[in-house]
């Protein structure tokens, strides 16, 4: 359903994603990991319209989406939350959660309904009336996922929404996530969260220094010498295979 | 929704004339409901929709010289004029935005770019011909409601509050709809705004327009009400100033804060009338205030009325 | 068209540039540190032009003689309105800084409108009629002293940044607030002291103007959107953009009144100001 072909961002001399290609099917989770300033994140920019992509093209749901601006994107079907939380912040979380819903509704009880369901989908039910700003970590987390479900998506891109949680909450995310590849909706997620990635994405690609440096289920490709060496460097995989070992 | 609030202002407002008779009270009323209607046009999109705006006398000034013109050189009605400024003040608004918002001006940015548009209008109807220049233009007196020009004041004090009505009838409609919702979702994160699908240039594009429109609306009935207008007054900075403290002193983003500013600043105003005959007084207070309300009521004086609200429920 | 009006014009439109220079090199200096838009600019030059005024008339103390003095008590005016008002009350957040300085400037303006009455108030010294030839224009003296003194207060506030050690605090602080937190500048006292030094230029430019130009509680207004436009245009926090700046906008209100008539000649600067802001709010000078 997504087709990326050659993909790159260029930020003045640093190729922050460089000729990318990579393919997301429908009813999937696919992941997307790499080291710190892989160029991840800028990699979902520029999927999403937030970034105009220097070369390559982007095919969803069988149109050339390339360069469109990112409401027309996200109205196709593509939506994708932010790593860095980017909450309505003095609105509640009813109402921030129905901005996404409105989306295709102008009825402003069914956005409502909508955003209760989609809460208490995501688990932040008794925590529909509480002003954005006064939300936890893990609270602002489930509030952007909350927020881009209610557009509806096809696909949903997910940056990083485990970072920060703590074990418990992760465990709890796990199934949401799962929950909503049921109930249809295609996942990109980017995740540091091993473990999160493992119980989670069939289709797992690397992302180093702006480049696809490997593809695979995530089992195949954590005892991959290459992946791990791009991770956590020159040396990592002899350093993990003797821990393994002890 | 709470209906009760609106429901009881309007009859309040539309006993006012008839409890308090005299020409004073009638005028003061009427200067409440004007300030209150130029604010809620503010406030529409200084608030509602957080695109700070300088310049709003332009679109006050627009409203003005269109019914005026209208009436002077084509002979219309000022009533039908009444509605030409609306659409004029719409339009200004929608290009003044296209322009500011396309180039990506933001924040006090825009402001200044709403106060050069408001001077350089000022300066164009100073100096054209066509608009009377300097010495602005002069409406013949022809008492009739059909000229909206009334024999008692009280015509003109419910033609305000009609306007003021509507006004505050859109900052509800504002705060119950996706339009709404929307201009909300804009003033507090722009692109988490874009990210869900909200196409962001042409909704602050729409609110720009509705506020002139509003504001221009303003301007029309000043012009009635004054008989007279000139490019210094309705173009000039104070009248933007007086939206924005009417606006920003009562509660930006509410549906009342701007009556309640209008409210006290007409009684301010009147007062420091009353007891000095030096010019400023009343400006030295609202200024003071202007700068107690950002340091200590972010959100107004409506915020006190919450409170007060919030403690009871409490107790 | 004669030459000689046309030179008489170009050499009015640089003096007045020169004036201009005066008041917009503290508006570029508060804007480039601490990225605000000082608002009440205007209204502190009506303060300062009435300091000059009553030194002058009670104290009998000449205008230029009276710099230092009007620096120093503007620059004490400027520091403490920050520590103790806009710094304070803007909850970080420049929008509020904008209306707060919006509100300090009614203020201060009505405040003067109070106690001074409305009319406009002027100046004689003994040099305020002397005349001197250049070129084709017969000017003023004390504009021809402005015009040089504005050259040289740009001057000292470039070597003041580029040399002293205040100046590379303000300069850390202006290119990198939190980088220059972390290796311990005091960056809120750094911006008092840029406010502060921004306001007490206006010290100077009053002294300078005062022997040429009326006051009035609204002579603030004449500057405000000027200097605005000056600042813009030569680029926020540029010194040499602010001094190039004021002299182009001279000579387009001078040779714009002179194209376009009185009236319609002050449309020059509002055109450029939006023209500017919407293709290059960053200044014509920046890359
Ligand atoms: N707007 C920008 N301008 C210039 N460089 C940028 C910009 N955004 C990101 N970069 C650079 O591009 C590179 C990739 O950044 P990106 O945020 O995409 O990495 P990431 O893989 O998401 O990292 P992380 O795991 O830390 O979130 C980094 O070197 C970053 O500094
Ligand atoms: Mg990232």
């Amino acid at each position: 359903m997504l087709e990326v072909r050659g993909l790159s961002k260029i930020f003045g001399g640093l190729r922050a994603v460089d000729s990318a290609s990579l393919d997301v099917a429908e009813g999937t989770i696919a992941g997307l990991i790499g080291p710190n300033g892989a160029g991840k994140t800028t990699l979902f920019a520029a999927l999403t319209g937030f970034l105009a992509p220097d070369e390559g093209s982007v095919r969803f749901r069988g149109e050339d989406i390339t360069g469109r601006p990112p409401h027309l994107i996200c109205r196709h079907g593509m939506v994708r939350t932010f790593q860095v939380t980017q909450p309505f912040a003095h609105l509640s979380v009813r109402e921030n959660i129905m901005v996404g819903a409105y989306l295709h509704t102008p009825e402003r009880a069914l956005a409502s309904a909508r955003a209760e369901a989609i809460a208490r989908q995501v688990g932040m039910a008794d925590l529909l009336e509480r002003t954005a700003a006064g939300l936890t970590v893990a609270g602002r987390k489930r509030l952007e996922l909350a927020r881009a479900l209610a557009t509806q998506p096809k696909l949903l891109l997910l940056d990083e929404v485990m970072a920060g949680l703590n074990p418990p909450e992760i465990d709890e995310l796990i199934p949401v996530i799962q929950g909503i590849r049921s109930s249809g909706v295609t996942v990109f997620l980017i995740e540091h969260v091993m473990q999160a990635v493992m119980s989670l994405a069939e289709n797992v690609y690397v992302l180093s220094y702006g480049k696809i440096i490997a593809q695979g289920a995530p089992r195949q490709l954590a005892a991959d010498p290459v992946v791990i060496e791009a991770y956590l460097g020159h040396g990592a995989a002899q350093r993990i295979a003797a821990t393994a070992h002890a | 929704m709470n209906w009760k609030i609106p429901a009881a202002l309007l009859v309040v407002a539309l006993a006012y004339p008839l409890v308090f008779r005299g020409n004073f009270a009638i005028n003061f009323g009427v200067l409440v409901l004007f300030f209150a209607l130029i604010g809620q046009a503010w406030n529409i999109a200084g608030g509602f929709g957080g695109q700070l705006s300088f310049g709003h006398a332009v679109f006050f000034g627009t409203g003005a010289y269109c019914s005026t013109i209208l009436q002077l050189k084509l002979g219309w009605s000022p009533w039908s004029g009444l509605a030409a400024s609306a659409g004029a003040g719409a339009l200004v608004g929608a290009l003044i935005a296209a322009l500011s918002f396309r180039f990506g001006l933001r924040g006090s940015y825009f402001a200044l770019i709403t106060l050069a548009f408001a001077e350089a209008f000022r300066i164009l109807t100073n100096a054209l011909e066509f608009t009377g220049g300097g010495v602005g233009l002069l409406l013949p007196l022809k008492r009739s409601a059909l000229n909206f020009q009334f024999a008692e004041r009280i015509g003109f004090y419910y033609t305000i509050l009609a306007l003021t009505a509507i006004s505050i009838g859109i900052a509800i409609w504002l705060q119950r709809s996706r339009f709404g919702a929307r201009l909300a979702a804009i003033r507090e994160n722009e692109d988490a705004a874009r990210a869900l699908g909200i196409d962001t240039f042409r909704e602050k594009v729409k609110v720009m327009a509705l506020s002139g429109a509003l504001c221009a609306l303003g301007g029309t009935f000043y012009a009635q009400y004054y008989l007279y207008i000139d490019p210094a007054v309705v173009f000039g900075v104070d009248k933007s100033v007086e939206m924005l403290l009417v606006s920003m002193i009562g509660g930006t983003g509410t549906v009342y804060g701007p009556l309640i500013g209008s409210l006290l600043l007409t009684l301010v105003g009147e007062y420091t009338r009353a007891i000095t005959d030096a010019q400023g007084l009343s400006l030295i207070i609202y200024g003071s205030l202007l700068i107690l309300i950002i340091g200590f009521l972010p959100n107004g004086l409506v915020d006190l009325f919450k409170l007060r609200w919030r403690r009871k429920a409490r107790a | 068209m004669d030459a000689t009006i046309l030179g008489a014009a170009v050499i009015n439109g640089l003096l007045l540039g020169g004036s201009y220079a005066l008041v917009a090199v503290g508006l570029t200096l508060i804007y480039g540190v601490l990225h605000i838009i000082n608002f009440a600019h205007g209204s502190m030059l009506m303060l300062a032009m009435y300091g000059a005024y009553f030194l002058l008339m009670k104290a009998k103390i000449d205008p230029y003689a009276a710099i230092p003095l009007m620096v120093a008590a503007m620059f004490a005016a400027g520091y403490v309105l920050y520590r103790g008002l806009i710094g304070r009350f803007s909850h970080g957040k420049d929008e509020n800084i904008l209306l707060i300085t919006l509100g300090l400037s009614i203020v201060l303006e009505n405040v003067a409108l109070f106690f001074f009455k409305g009319d406009s108030q002027t100046v004689t010294v003994s040099y305020s009629d002397r005349m001197v030839a250049l070129g084709p224009a017969l000017v003023p003296l004390p504009k021809l002293v402005s015009f040089v003194a504005s050259l040289v207060l740009c001057a000292a506030l470039a070597w003041f940044i580029a040399r002293t050690d205040t100046g590379r605090a303000i300069r850390a602080v202006a290119k990198e607030r939190h980088g220059a937190r972390l290796v311990g500048i005091d960056v809120e006292k750094i911006f008092a002291v840029s406010y502060g030094i921004g306001i007490a230029c206006l010290g100077a430019a009053a002294c300078l103007l005062i022997p040429s130009f009326y006051v009035s509680p609204s002579v603030g207004h004449l500057f405000v959107i000027v200097a605005f436009t000056i600042v813009v245009l030569g680029g926020m926090g540029s010194f040499i953009g602010a001094l190039v700046g004021s002299l182009i906008i001279g000579l387009t209100e001078s040779l714009s009144g002179l194209f376009l008539g009185e009236a319609l000649g002050q449309i020059g600067i509002s055109l450029i100001f939006i023209l500017i802001l919407l293709f290059r709010p960053t200044g014509i000078f920046s890359k």
